[in-house]
C-alpha cells in the first residue's frame, strides 16, 4: 500500500497551506501600518493591539461573550452530563426520542432556529438580553456536551457504580463521588468545546442579542468602518489564539482521559507510554 | 439497575425540560406562526383566523422559490466540493501517514476553529478588487490596473464556504476509511486486483458512510446561510436566507418569514431522511 506517497502527501501539504494562508495574511495586516489592506506593507506595528485595548466598546463586547459563553457552556456540560448518565445508565421509554431531539439541533440551520426562538422571546414577552443569547447557545452545544460525555461514559465499567451502591451509596452520593470523577476529563473537554463554540457564535447572537453586542456581533457591525478593520482583525487574531489554545487543550483532555482509563483497565503503570493513535476512540 | 425507577426521570427532567422550551416550543410556535394573516394583535392571543395566504404568496411569488432552488444549488456545489476535495485528504491520513495521523488530522481541523467571520473576512480581503491578490499583482507590475476577480459573486460565496468546511468533511471521513477492515483490501490484492480496482469496488463504496454523513454535515448549514452572502456576494450573491432574515429584521413580516423558514425546515429534514435511509447515521453519532 506504500506506492506513491508523494503525490498524496504534496496533496495534503498544499491544502494545508491554502487553509492557513488565509489566517496567515489577516495576521500580517494585524501587523501593519496601514489602515488598507492592501500589498504593499507599510511597515511593522503593534499599535492595533494597543487600540483594541484601550478600545471601551470593544473590551465591553469581549466581556459580554466571556459571560454568554461561561454560562451557557457551563449549563450545556450539565444537562450533557444528566442526560448522557440517564440515557447510557438506565432504561426507560422515550430514549431515542430524547436522544434524537438532542442531536436535532445540529441538524436545523442555525437561522431556522434564531428565528424561532426570537419569536419565542418575543411572545412571551422577553426583552432580548445576553441571557436570550445563552440560552440559545446552551441549545446547540447541547449535542457536543452530550456526545463527549457518552463517549467518555461507555468507556468505564457501570460495575464501578454498582459496587458502591452495593456498599451503601445512595445514587447522588455514587453520581458525586465515583461517577463525575471518572469522567473528569470528558468534563472539561466538554466544557471547553461548548465554550468555543458559543464564543464564536454570530447568527444566534445577532438575533437575540440586546443591546450589548457580543463579540463577533460586535466584529460584524465593525466591517463597515475601514479605519477601525486592524483594530477589529487584532481582536479577532487574539481570540482566534485563545480559541485555539481550548480546542487543543480539549482534544489533548479527552487523548489523555481515554488514555489513562485504558491503562488502568489493563493494568500498565502509565498512559504516556501508549501511542497517541491507540488512545482516539 | 432497574430498582430506581425516579432517578433516570430525576436526570431526565431538567435536560428534557430546557429542550422543550428552547427548542421544540419554538419550533412549533413559528409553524403556528407562519399561519397568521399579520403581525397585529398580541402575539398569544387567538382572535385571527389561520390562513395560508404566506404559502401561496412564497408559492406564487417570482422570487422565493427560485431562490430557495438557488440556495439548494450552492449548498450542493459546496457539500461536493468540500467533500471532493476533503476525501483525499482522508485517504491519505488514514492510509498513508500511520502513527501521526491523529497529529496531521487535528493540524488539517484546527482552522476550522479560527473565528468563522474572520475566516470569511480573509476571504473577502484576497479576492477584493483592492484585495491582497491584486494589490500583490500590481505591486509585482504583473498587471497595470486591479483585475476584477470574483469578489461580489455567488462563485465567491461557493468558494468561501467551500474553504470553511472543507477541513470539516475530513472528519466523518477520516472514521468511515479507519474502519475499513484491511484485510478485504489484502483479499484483494491477492487475487489481483489492480489499486486502483480494489479502491473503486472495495475501499470507496465502503467509505461512502462517511462520505454522505460529510456532505449532509456540509449541506444543512449551508442552506440557511445569510452571513458569506452579505459579506462576499454582494447583491448579486443573495441567497434564500437573506430574504428570511430580511423579514425578520427590517422589512418587518414574521409570519412569511416563518412560512419560509417551515419550507426550508421542512427541506432539510426531509433530506436528512433520505440520507439516513442511505446509510446508518447513528454510527456516527452514538
Amino acid at each position: 500500500m506504500q506506492r506513491r506517497p508523494g503525490v498524496l502527501a504534496g496533496y495534503y501539504l498544499l491544502l494545508l497551506v491554502l487553509l492557513y494562508l488565509p489566517i496567515g495574511v489577516l495576521t500580517l495586516f494585524s501587523f501593519n501600518e496601514g489602515v488598507v489592506l492592501a500589498f504593499p506593507l507599510q511597515g511593522l506595528t503593534g499599535h492595533w493591539y494597543r487600540d483594541m485595548l484601550q478600545n471601551a466598546e470593544l473590551m465591553e463586547a469581549l466581556r459580554s461573550s466571556a459571560i454568554v459563553a461561561i454560562s451557557s457552556s457551563l449549563l450545556a456540560t450539565a444537562l450533557g452530563t444528566l442526560a448522557g448518565v440517564g440515557l447510557l445508565r438506565f432504561k426507560f421509554r422515550g430514549k431515542a426520542l430524547f436522544l434524537s431531539l438532542a442531536v436535532m439541533p445540529l441538524l436545523v440551520p442555525f437561522l431556522i432556529l434564531a428565528v424561532a426562538l426570537l419569536i419565542l422571546f418575543a411572545a412571551l414577552d422577553i426583552t432580548r438580553s445576553l441571557w436570550t443569547v445563552a440560552a440559545g447557545h446552551t441549545v446547540v452545544s447541547l449535542p457536543y456536551t452530550l456526545l463527549v460525555i457518552m463517549a467518555r461514559l461507555v468507556g468505564f465499567d457501570p460495575h464501578l457504580e454498582e459496587a458502591a451502591q452495593d456498599l451503601g451509596a445512595s445514587y447522588s452520593y455514587t453520581l458525586r463521588r465515583v461517577i463525575l470523577p471518572l469522567i473528569a476529563p470528558a468534563l472539561l473537554a466538554a466544557w471547553l468545546v461548548a465554550f468555543t463554540v458559543s464564543f464564536d457564535e454570530f447568527v444566534l447572537a445577532s438575533f437575540l442579542i440586546g443591546r450589548t453586542p457580543t463579540l463577533p456581533v460586535y466584529l460584524f457591525g465593525q466591517l463597515r468602518f475601514a479605519n477601525r478593520f486592524p483594530q477589529v482583525v487584532a481582536l479577532a487574531i487574539v481570540v482566534m489564539v485563545v480559541s485555539l489554545t481550548l480546542v487543543v487543550l480539549a482534544e489533548w483532555l479527552q487523548r489523555v482521559g481515554s488514555a489513562a482509563s485504558l491503562s488502568r483497565r489493563v493494568g500498565e503503570p502509565e498512559a504516556a507510554t501508549l501511542p497517541a493513535g491507540a488512545a482516539s476512540t | 439497575m432497574q430498582r430506581r425507577n425516579l432517578t433516570p426521570l430525576v436526570l431526565m427532567s431538567g435536560p428534557s425540560v430546557w429542550l422543550a422550551i428552547f427548542f421544540v416550543a419554538p419550533l412549533i410556535l413559528m409553524a403556528i406562526f407562519s399561519l397568521r394573516p399579520d403581525m397585529r394583535g398580541a402575539l398569544f392571543s387567538l382572535d385571527w383566523t389561520p390562513t395560508l395566504k404566506h404559502y401561496e404568496t412564497i408559492v406564487e411569488g417570482e422570487v422565493y422559490l427560485p431562490l430557495l432552488l438557488v440556495s439548494v444549488r450552492v449548498a450542493f456545489s459546496v457539500a461536493f466540493f468540500a467533500t471532493l476535495l476533503a476525501y483525499p485528504l482522508a485517504y491519505f491520513l488514514v492510509f498513508r501517514t500511520g502513527l501521526r495521523a491523529p497529529l496531521l488530522l487535528t493540524l488539517l481541523i484546527l482552522p476550522f476553529w479560527t473565528s468563522y467571520l474572520l475566516r470569511i473576512i480573509a476571504w473577502k480581503i484576497i479576492l477584493g478588487t483592492g484585495g491582497v491578490i491584486n494589490s500583490l499583482l500590481m505591486f509585482l507590475g504583473l498587471v497595470d490596473a486591479p483585475v476584477p476577480i470574483l469578489l461580489y459573486s455567488r462563485l465567491a460565496v461557493v468558494i468561501t464556504l467551500v474553504y470553511v468546511w472543507l477541513p470539516f468533511v475530513a472528519l466523518p471521513i477520516y472514521a468511515a476509511l479507519q474502519r475499513i477492515d484491511r484485510s478485504l483490501l489484502e483479499a484483494a490484492t491477492i487475487l489481483g486486483a489492480p489499486p486502483w480496482f480494489s479502491f473503486l469496488r472495495v475501499t470507496l463504496p465502503l467509505s461512502m458512510p462517511g462520505v454522505i454523513a460529510g456532505f449532509v454535515m456540509v449541506f444543512i448549514p449551508t442552506v440557511g446561510e445569510f452571513v458569506t452572502p452579505i459579506l462576499v456576494g454582494g447583491s448579486r450573491g443573495a441567497l434564500y436566507g437573506n430574504i428570511v432574515e430580511l423579514f425578520f429584521g427590517d422589512g418587518i413580516n414574521w409570519p412569511l418569514g416563518s412560512a419560509m423558514a417551515l419550507i426550508m425546515l421542512i427541506g432539510v429534514l426531509v433530506l436528512f431522511a433520505v440520507a439516513v435511509r442511505l446509510v446508518d447515521v447513528r454510527r456516527f453519532i452514538g
